[in-house]
């Protein structure tokens, strides 16, 4: 057990330090996330009616989340690329603990979230965004974003195991969470939407978790989203952490 | 006495699908031997590489690495064995200092200890120069080196190397064999797996032919060449010349029948004495012209086409990463 933790952490320092090397990714993390926030607040934020709120205020809380649960491509990339250029083979041959690759990686995740969160939540401040509610709130929405970044991060590990390249890494994720996050309120209230996706953006878990930083943000109504932001982030990664560990041990030819 | 040996497998069997990628390998290694995997493309080496530094499941349990049996006992072997791998698996992204000394903390080293580790390492691979620089800036054969820095961090008796010097340009092969030599003058057991004759022939002890996933042929490299009884007669035809005509004439000289290439004809010649002067005179009344003449000992090539019926390196030395079939193609089904 206390192998698994050392381990668990070594593989995510390594992780931390190679980030600022590989200049393509971090800029995935810093400087796209503020063009997004920038193009939705000045070039589609005019157009969309958002009762209750000002667009920017409605905008930052749903954009994090969808850059928070991007933040696992770093996962899913890592993995796969461990896997093709034999690093994994060198890992599986170390006495060291089997769980750390994967548990090392998502949790470097939590790290690289935490930057682009507060590189976002500045960006938002400066044009304009404000929280409505204490600083406790406040604190747990940021919380309950690394939680469920950190569980996404399961998923796309499965994800970048699952695929041969990292291209496919790329299409395969931006096909299944851009869809996810975009037929949810992160951009535009729900109500606008037609029959077909409303009904679809409902259900959806990026809805529940932007509502429920909204709530804790904003001070919108809460309906039950927060306690359904928790479960739906410990449904992900009870799912896709045993299926990301089948795989990888697959990768690995064990 | 009772030590058991360094390597040890009976009918190790493993398949991908359809595929037998290893059929029954019985291997015994001493310890402090050096044995030559020598075999073409898909033979089964890296298979039989991996099934021992438990990457891999044999699908019959019978494989065991200084008594440990490589799929109960996987977790302790790992803390004595080493892997080095055909493509240097080391991060692109860290530098050689951090590469080596991540791996000295996987092992279970504390920070300081795995960089005074690394650093020695370092030194001994002559890569201090390189050490603070991202590997991704290394020449092919440092990579190889660090590669190998990183399998004898944990100074293990057992060393698995991967066709170590695939793809490396003569110079980079030749110091990294000064450096597997000086290691197992140190006592370490090593597994190589090869396809390049020489190589097997400068480095290992005994040589073990693998084709096909079966070994083929064990022995020193002296036994593999006597197997092939005598002295090799190479004989390059005038341009004009009849190739079959002249294995003709050379046929009684010999217990096999002699081939032909082009205008090259092999004999292994049953008598060395007298063997040049009796071949022109065949030759020259049957006819044929000649253009040179040639008496050698058996290389390990004329071992390799003699056992398998094809030549050892057979599209090879290009560094193709994936070197053996049968796990690259696993591996790219599954990824």
């Amino acid at each position: 057990m206390r192998r698994l933790v050392t381990d668990t952490l070594i593989i995510a320092e390594r992780n931390l330090i190679r980030l600022p090397r590989a200049p393509e990714l971090l800029i995935g993390f810093t400087l796209q996330p503020i063009m997004f926030v920038l193009l939705f607040r000045y070039v589609f934020g005019g157009a969309i009616r958002t009762p209750g709120y000002s667009y920017v205020d409605f905008l930052i809380p749903g954009i994090i989340v969808q850059n928070t649960a991007f933040g696992g491509f770093a996962t899913a990339l890592g993995l796969n690329e461990d896997v093709r250029k034999g690093l994994i083979d060198r890992f599986r041959s170390l006495p060291m603990s089997r769980a750390a690759v994967l548990g090392g990686r998502t949790l470097s995740d939590v790290a690289t979230n935490s930057l682009s969160i507060t590189i976002l939540l500045v960006t938002g401040v400066i044009i304009g965004f404000s929280f409505h509610t204490s600083f406790a709130d406040a604190a747990a929405g940021i919380g309950l974003l690394l939680l469920f970044g950190y569980a996404f991060s399961w998923f796309l590990a499965f994800i970048g195991l699952l695929v041969s390249s990292p291209e496919s890494v790329n299409s395969v994720g931006f096909i299944s969470v851009f869809p996810l996050t975009f037929i949810s309120s992160a951009f535009v209230p729900v109500a606008s939407m037609p029959d077909g996706l409303r009904q679809f953006a409902e259900v959806n878990p990026f809805t529940i978790i932007v509502d429920a930083m909204r709530h804790l943000w904003l001070g919108a109504p809460a309906n039950n989203s927060v306690w359904g932001a928790a479960v739906w982030s410990l449904v992900i990664v009870a799912v896709f952490a045993p299926l990301a560990v089948a795989r990888y041990r697959r990768a690995a030819g064990g | 006495m009772s030590d058991p040996p360094a390597i040890e497998t009976h009918g190790l069997t493993r398949s991908f699908g359809e595929v037998r990628a290893l059929d029954g390998v019985d291997l015994v290694v001493g310890r402090g031997q050096v044995l030559g995997l020598l075999g073409p493309n898909g033979a089964g080496k890296t298979t039989l590489v991996r099934l021992l530094a438990t990457l891999l499941k044999a699908d019959s349990r019978s494989a065991r690495v200084l008594g440990l049996d490589v799929a109960r006992d996987a977790a302790a072997l790992r803390e004595r064995i080493g892997l080095a791998g055909q493509y240097a698996a080391v991060d692109e992204n860290l530098t050689g200092l951090e590469n080596l000394t991540m791996v000295g903390r996987l092992y279970g080293s504390r920070r300081a200890a795995a960089k005074a580790r690394a650093r020695e390492l370092l030194e001994r691979f002559e890569l201090v120069d390189a050490a603070g620089r991202p590997a991704k800036t290394y020449s092919g054969g440092m990579r190889r080196r660090l590669d190998l820095a990183a399998a004898l961090v944990a100074e293990p008796p057992v060393l698995f190397l991967d066709e170590p010097t695939t793809g490396l340009d003569p110079r980079s092969r030749l110091s990294l064999w000064a450096v597997i030599e000086e290691l197992v003058a140190e006592g370490t057991t090593v597994l190589l797996t090869t396809q390049y004759l020489d190589e097997a022939d400068r480095l290992a002890e005994t040589i073990a032919v693998i084709d096909h996933g079966r070994l083929i042929a064990e022995g020193t490299s002296d036994q593999l060449k006597d197997r092939l009884g005598g002295e090799r007669l190479e004989v390059e035809l005038e341009p004009r010349a009849d190739p079959a005509v002249a294995v003709r004439a050379l046929a009684a000289m010999s217990d096999e029948s002699p081939t032909a290439h082009d205008r090259l004809v092999r004999v292994a010649v049953r008598q060395r004495d007298g063997a040049i002067v009796e071949a022109v005179r065949r030759l020259s009344e049957a006819g044929v012209g000649v253009e040179d003449l040639t008496l050698r000992r058996p290389t390990l090539d004329d071992v390799f086409l003699a056992l398998t019926g094809h030549a050892a390196d057979v599209d090879s030395g290009d560094g193709d990463r994936d070197g053996d079939e049968q796990p690259a193609r696993e591996r790219e089904s599954i990824a």
